[in-house]
């Protein structure tokens, strides 16, 4: 022999052709009738999934949302902590103090295409302001439109993300 | 010319039209069905996002495929780069002319018009687009011209690639070639004609011949799966090894073209199992209750003949979507250690079968003699499958049988045989010196 195929020698019992072959087109078969796995994207969404099956994680972390309080203001007291933890350095912020001495948001802005969705922010945040959302469509016909302002960040209405508690892992 | 002749030309071209329509756009729609089938195997919707269900993306395909660009690669043989998936278009379509896809259809007319003249057709019109009288050699002739488009493809295209896939199909293709070619054999000794209509009408005497031949329907149908370039031999194009193989060059409409033959075949393939095991159009006892010509009997057997057919296209579809890829030393072993062998035997088997029946125990009734293969093939499908079925048959044939030699050498030496696979595995190093040293 020439050339040498390497062949390994099988237990001959357990080789088989025609069985594995009707064994495996029956389970072709049977999967034809299956329930289908695929989430129609467009048309069934993650949000108002109503089975439960591809419902988003509540730790899932996406679109940033400022809450407000009963007047309608933003909780924000312009402590200056989420730029600061900020890794990627998308958040903007520049104080202001009214006549009462709180304080204040002047301009807000989160970048999210600089954002990496860390959840730092909402971490960080003494007043629980600023949150990441359980949100995920973010396409903008234009590259200025990424930049959010304060008061986009207020009208955000979807579900705040619960961010992992270390004391409590399973979230139980 | 004769007002006949004219009538004869007119409904053939009319058939030629309808059929040529039909295969076109049913292979358009098999590439949809192909991707449908494989999402609902694998527990997906497959595509649904162009018209309903689905059912614009072949149209979509094909205008993207018009729209792309045509690429040629430097130092490419022009010529044949072109030429090749015509080459390998035009068979496949030309299959289908020569099958009889519904019963004889009896048409009388006599009319004439204004410029053409007079046209007149009388009696039964077989509902095929040529009733060629050696039909079923032009099916074997033509469908080994479409190798010819492959292997050119694959050598104009200055690709190492496409070489290869090239060389792959014709070997392939050319070994797999003698086996259907032998396994057919049989269905002439029990027909006695190459005619499609008269194979079929020896169906409609007898029994459908998948029952009386049913070992050559399995190696038809196997040697048609390698024929066709589909999986479990799709080692022409396998992707992991060679991109596309023979069409890894091949853009657009070019690429397209290769792709519709490849379906074109199997729609050929299917038609030609249709045929020659399960009675083409005929159904039995439909002569009883339908009258013989007429449209409505025209109608029933087309839709048992497409239903059948569509059987076996979904059939090679399911193989596709369920077996892995043949490795090429197990599909040559398959081919020429199994299939031919086993074809030739089964040659001689039944011209004995039929002789006996026929001429020693005088049995003159179609169907008795039929049944009587029958008989013999379940005994010999019983035998060909459990020996099938025992694996080392294909693989692992060659190692076993050394292995054994020399275990037989040593023991006459006197020395214990060489530990199986699994035993040199379970003591590590054992044999790893040997292989090193």
């Amino acid at each position: 022999m020439a050339i040498g195929v390497k062949v390994l020698s099988r237990p001959e019992r357990q080789v088989s052709y025609v069985r594995a072959t009707l064994k495996g087109m029956a389970l072709t078969f049977k999967h034809m009738f299956q329930p289908r796995v695929t989430q129609e994207y467009p048309e069934e969404k993650s949000y108002d999934d109503v089975r439960g099956t591809y419902q988003l994680a509540p730790r899932w972390r996406g679109t940033h949302r400022m809450l407000t309080d009963e007047q309608g203001r933003s909780k924000c007291v312009a402590c200056g902590l989420c730029p600061q933890i900020c890794p990627s350095n998308c958040i903007k912020l520049v104080p202001g103090e009214d006549e009462q001495g709180n304080r204040y948001p002047l301009i807000y802005e989160i970048d999210e295409f600089r954002c990496i969705f860390c959840g730092y922010c909402q971490e960080v945040c003494p007043e629980e302001a600023i949150h990441v959302g359980q949100h995920y469509e973010n396409a903008e016909y234009d590259r200025a439109r990424f930049v959010y302002d304060l008061e986009r960040l207020q009208s955000q209405t979807h579900a705040v993300s619960t961010l992992w508690d270390p004391s409590d892992p399973k979230g139980e | 010319m004769s007002p006949e002749m004219k009538g004869f030309l007119l409904v053939s071209v009319i058939k030629m039209l309808a059929v040529f329509t039909v295969i076109l756009v049913g292979v358009a729609l098999l590439t949809l069905m192909e991707r449908k089938v494989a999402g609902w195997m694998q527990n997906r919707p497959g595509p649904n996002r162009v018209g309903p269900f689905g059912l614009l993306q072949p149209a979509a395909d094909g205008l993207k495929n018009i729209l792309k660009e045509e690429t040629l690669p430097a130092e490419a043989n022009r010529g044949l780069f072109l030429l090749a998936p015509a080459l390998s278009f035009i068979p496949a379509l030309m299959l289908s002319a020569v099958i009889p896809f519904a019963a004889p259809w009896r048409m009388d007319f006599d009319f004439t018009l204004p410029v053409l003249g007079r046209f007149v057709h009388q009696g039964f019109m077989p509902m095929v687009v040529a009733d060629v009288p050696v039909g079923f050699l032009f099916v074997l002739a033509v469908s080994s011209m479409g190798i010819y488009g492959i292997a050119l493809a694959g050598w104009a295209s200055n690709s190492k690639y496409s070489l290869l896939g090239g060389l792959r199909a014709s070997a392939q293709m050319i070994s797999y070639e003698v086996a259907m070619g032998m396994s057919l054999i049989p269905v002439l000794l029990l027909s006695g004609n190459v005619s499609f209509s008269r194979i079929i009408a020896e169906q409609q005497a007898g029994l459908w011949f998948v029952a009386p031949l049913f070992l050559s329907f399995f190696i038809f149908l196997v040697s048609g799966f390698a024929e066709t370039n589909r999986l479990p031999f799709d080692l022409p194009e396998a992707e992991s090894e060679l991109i596309a193989g023979y069409h890894t060059e091949y853009s657009a409409m070019k690429f397209s073209m290769f792709f519709i033959a490849e379906y074109a075949n199997v729609v050929t393939v299917a038609m030609m199992v249709t045929t020659l095991f399960f009675g083409g159009w005929d159904i039995p006892g439909l002569r009883g209750w339908l009258a013989e010509g007429s449209g409505l009997a025209v109608l029933v057997s087309f839709v048992k003949f497409f239903l059948v057919m569509f059987f076996w296209i979904f059939f090679v579809m399911w193989i596709r979507w369920t077996l892995p890829r043949f490795r090429y030393d197990q599909l040559m072993a398959l081919g020429w250690k199994v299939l031919l062998p086993v074809a030739l035997a089964y040659i001689m088997i039944t011209a004995i079968a039929i002789y006996v029946l026929e001429y020693v125990l005088g049995v003159t009734d179609r169907r008795w003699l039929m049944g009587g293969l029958t008989v013999l093939n379940l005994v010999l499908a019983v035998i060909f499958f459990w020996l099938l079925d025992r694996g080392t048959i294909v693989s692992g044939s060659v190692a076993r049988r050394e292995r054994l030699l020399a275990d037989a050498a040593r023991r006459r030496q006197g020395a214990a045989p060489q530990p199986s696979y699994a035993a040199r595995e379970a003591v590590p190093g054992a044999s790893r010196a040997t292989v090193t040293g």
